[in-house]
């Protein structure tokens, strides 16, 4: 997001927050949600495809809504309203193709009417098919449905499969496919939609989903503070927030506006300051001594850390001139003594979700399984975790190297720290050694978290070898 | 909330202050603090003067401030030793080094040939900037005495001279308040009330008004650590368009026709400024190589800058003009082969840097040990 798409998003907010206190506080919040996704879907060069990236977002969440609601709450008369106001929200910018608008609304001119009420008309099938049933949907369903989200996620985040998508649409919509690139295709958010999906497809099969009605679950899903930097909310403690009003509208305005102001300067002072001097794959090749190669690696590791934060206050900010209080995703992650807490503190909503949908599932499993031993089965685990934490950002050898970087930190201080535990258990340590070890915890977990950051951003494996030789010396 | 706050009390107070820090910074001199560098502290200065349009990738930036450009340069904190003769080159693009690493400038090549006289050693600076323009040359020529040189080369061309190429540049532009006192002190009758001079109003004193300048501040420091860590501070495209050769049957030079320049339209008085500027300090012009064409048309225009009429008559003019005011003269245009300049009938390629190093060497030794 620009500075300008923040300031204009402020002054929606604003606003908004006091008149969703008085009146119509989903249905409004869920119009201009909706609103905000297509305006900050970012112009695409395949046709009409930035038009019809924020629309699938809202059909796909609306069909996994049909799919975890139970029957009850899929009848309800108000979710048969935010249908409706959904369908013509859509249908509203869908016809400013014809008229003078000069594409305010959307990144491109809109698709032909016929096109865009095609798309609707199946999801509006999918859905009234999905909502008919009697009773809640099938586990089969269910698994479906999650399936469909992770192939998308996959053809999203693989170059090869995304050059791919990107032909086939070329092709379809008669443009030139030798043209065709693999980032032609940025659909905006939908990381984190994907995440919040599958977070309420898992909890409806374990029977931990509330009952929300269809506006509450697009509001939650598409919610424009958080719609495209996270952080990754649950359901139930966002609709906490949506139903209930927690603090008064100038205390929200103030906490909010305080928050906005320190992303800002996060983002828009500090990071992009680092960003001139942050390693990336062609200053990686320019370093000509090991102090310089280390200098531009600790800027990355801050600018990344600042860059990320600072998006998240201002998503905080902003919610909370909604009156809706966001999860914390960093707690000053760099001061953490092991890597360990470093993960508690670090993309903290993100790490929630693969302990409680993927690691916790899979400990399990391996548990029940009894073929690996309990140091094998941590190793296991913590490397698969972390693989597919690098796999979300993008399904490439360098971020799985990054997981499986911090999948081996994790486990070996997972086994020092149990050694060091029955080692010191009887030993008293003064307050300045404690202080001490603490501060040398500190120092190793940045400097091999920093480390790690070479796999990140450099996507070539080799050149993050080649450089971490150099930060050693060794090049 | 622990303490209830007045939102609105709160919102007015923060614009209280802003306001009052805002136009406190009018109070602050215009140039203030933009010396202040991490260059030549923290890292080692430039070798030249900072500049660049792409400085995301070549880690410079082209800015109007010439204390903090000058702050970045290594001259600023290279005190003068006893056994050191200085040779400061003002000049253009060519001479700031276009397409070539700093040690390939004609700069960076004199220092290699480690030229010596009387035991004292001498060194090279290069305060080349891009852009043609004499009135730019003068204030970077103002700026350099403060670094005691024992001698000024001013490399020149004739696309330097024209009136309309004066105040154009964005260094003169954006730098009235000097170009006002240069005009003042050597009388050069310049344009003060032009368009192209951008007079600050009240508003561009301030501190939003002076955002764009302390932004810019703030990115040569930054951009210097890269420069530090990588030694890069100029992209160097393996491929480039090279220089034009061939021309269509144009004999106009800034909307001239032949038979005859007008002298009252080249800035000459410039250069005499500039030695009143240089004072006692030797100053030597030289007339720096031009690419001679063989393509179409090469029989009206030696290259895209110069039709054959113009140039021959700026060269005699110059030399006539030399020998009038006794200034130290030299006339280097076709030194280099055609082949040895690379994207600009001015630029030159590291071989043809080298042979007119070679030419400005025997220039400087004879200088020297007059």
């Amino acid at each position: 997001m620009t500075i300008t798409q923040i300031a204009i998003l402020a002054f929606v907010a604003i606003p908004l927050g006091w008149l969703t206190r008085k009146w119509q506080r989903v249905n409004l919040l869920l119009i201009i949600s909706i609103l905000i996704i297509f305006w900050l879907q970012p112009a695409l060069p395949l046709r009409y495809l930035d038009f019809f990236l924020p629309t699938l977002s809202i059909g796909l969440t609306v069909l996994t809504w049909a799919l975890t609601a139970s029957p009850e709450v899929r009848h309800q008369k108000e979710s048969k309203t935010s249908a409706v106001i959904t369908l013509c929200v859509i249908f509203f910018l869908a016809t400013t193709r014809y008229l003078n608008f000069d594409n305010f609304l959307t990144p491109t001119r809109p698709p032909p009417i016929g096109q865009v009420l095609f798309l609707l008309a199946i999801f509006v099938v999918g859905t009234f098919l999905l909502a008919r049933q009697k009773s809640s949907s099938s586990n089969t369903l269910l698994w479906a449905g999650f399936t469909v989200l992770v192939i998308l996620f996959i053809i999203l985040k693989t170059p090869a499969l995304a050059l791919i998508a990107s032909r086939g649409w070329r092709l379809f919509i008669g443009q030139n496919a030798s043209l065709a690139s693999s980032s032609d295709i940025y659909w905006l958010g939908y990381s984190y939609l994907a995440f919040r999906l599958i977070h309420t497809i898992r909890d409806r099969q374990s029977g931990r989903l509330p009952d929300v009605a269809l506006g509450e679950y697009l509001t939650y899903v598409i919610f424009f503070p958080s719609f495209s930097v996270g952080p990754i909310d649950r359901v139930e403690r966002f609709i906490k927030g949506l139903r209930q009003l927690e603090s008064a509208y100038s205390d929200d305005i103030l906490v909010g506006g305080q928050r906005l102001v320190v992303g800002l300067f996060k983002k828009f002072v500090i990071a992009d300051s680092l960003a001139m001097i942050a390693l990336n794959p062609l200053s990686a090749t320019q370093a000509q001594s090991p102090l310089g190669a280390w200098v531009l690696l600790y800027a990355y590791a801050f600018q990344i850390f600042f860059d990320f934060s600072g998006y998240t206050d201002i998503a905080i900010g902003l919610a909370q001139f909604l009156g809706i209080s966001l999860p914390e995703n960093f707690k000053q992650p760099y001061r953490k003594s092991n890597l360990t807490l470093f993960w508690n503190s670090w993309h903290i909503t993100l790490t929630q979700w693969f302990r409680a949908y993927f690691f916790n599932p899979f400990v399990r499993a391996l548990r029940k399984s009894r073929k690996l031993s309990a140091g094998m089965m941590i190793l296991v685990s913590q490397l698969v975790t972390m693989s597919l934490i690098g796999l979300w950002h993008g399904v490439m050898w360098s971020f799985v190297l990054w997981g499986l970087w911090h999948g081996i930190g994790l486990f070996v201080q997972n086994r020092w720290s149990g050694w060091a535990k029955t080692r010191l258990a009887g030993a008293s340590l003064s307050t300045r050694t404690r202080r001490i070890l603490s501060l040398l915890g500190i120092a190793l977990t940045f400097n091999y978290v920093a480390l790690g950051w070479v796999w990140f951003v450099l996507p070539n494996p080799s050149q993050g070898w080649q450089f971490i030789l150099l930060l050693f010396g060794g090049a | 909330m622990s303490q209830k706050i007045n939102l609105w009390r709160l919102l007015l107070k923060t614009f209280i202050l802003f306001a009052i820090f805002n136009f406190a910074f009018t109070l602050l001199p215009f140039d203030s603090g933009s010396s202040i560098s991490i260059y030549n502290n923290l890292i080692f200065g430039r070798e030249r003067l900072p500049f660049g349009e792409s400085p995301t990738q070549s880690y410079n930036l082209s800015l109007f401030d010439l204390d903090a450009m000058f702050a970045s340069h290594i001259v600023t904190d290279t005190p003068k030793s006893e056994n050191e003769y200085r040779v400061i080159v003002i000049g253009d693009s060519s001479v700031w080094g276009t397409l070539l690493r700093p040690e390939e400038t004609l700069s960076g090549q004199l220092n290699r040939l480690n030229l010596s006289v009387r035991d004292k050693k001498i060194s090279v600076y290069n305060l080349g900037y891009p852009t043609i323009s004499l009135t730019k040359d003068l204030l970077v020529l103002e700026k350099a005495m403060q670094y005691e040189p024992d001698l000024l080369i001013w490399m020149l061309t004739l696309e330097s001279f024209p009136a309309d190429k004066q105040l154009t540049t964005p260094l003169v532009a954006h730098n009235i308040e000097r170009v006002q006192k240069l005009d003042t002190a050597y009388d050069l009758h310049l344009d003060l009330n032009s368009d192209a001079l951008l007079q600050p109003s009240f508003w561009d004193t301030t501190l939003i008004g002076r955002r764009r300048s302390l932004a810019d501040w703030a990115r040569l420091q930054l951009y210097g650590v890269m420069w530090g860590i990588t030694g890069v501070d100029q992209l160097y495209p393996e491929n480039y368009e090279s220089a034009k050769t061939d021309f269509e049957k144009d004999e106009l030079f800034h909307g001239w026709s032949p038979p005859e320049l007008f002298l009252d339209q080249l800035a000459f008085d410039m250069v005499k400024a500039g030695f009143r500027i240089t004072g006692e300090v030797p100053l030597i012009l030289v007339n720096e190589p031009i690419l001679i064409s063989d393509g179409k048309n090469s029989d009206i225009r030696y290259n895209y800058f110069y039709p054959r009429w113009a140039y021959d008559q700026y060269r005699s003019i110059f030399s006539e003009m030399s020998l009038e005011n006794d200034w130290a003269y030299h006339d280097y245009w076709d030194i280099v082969p055609a082949g040895e300049f690379t994207n600009s009938a001015i630029h030159l390629s590291s071989a043809g840097e080298a042979i007119l190093a070679k030419a400005i060497s025997e220039m400087i030794l004879i200088e020297a040990t007059r």
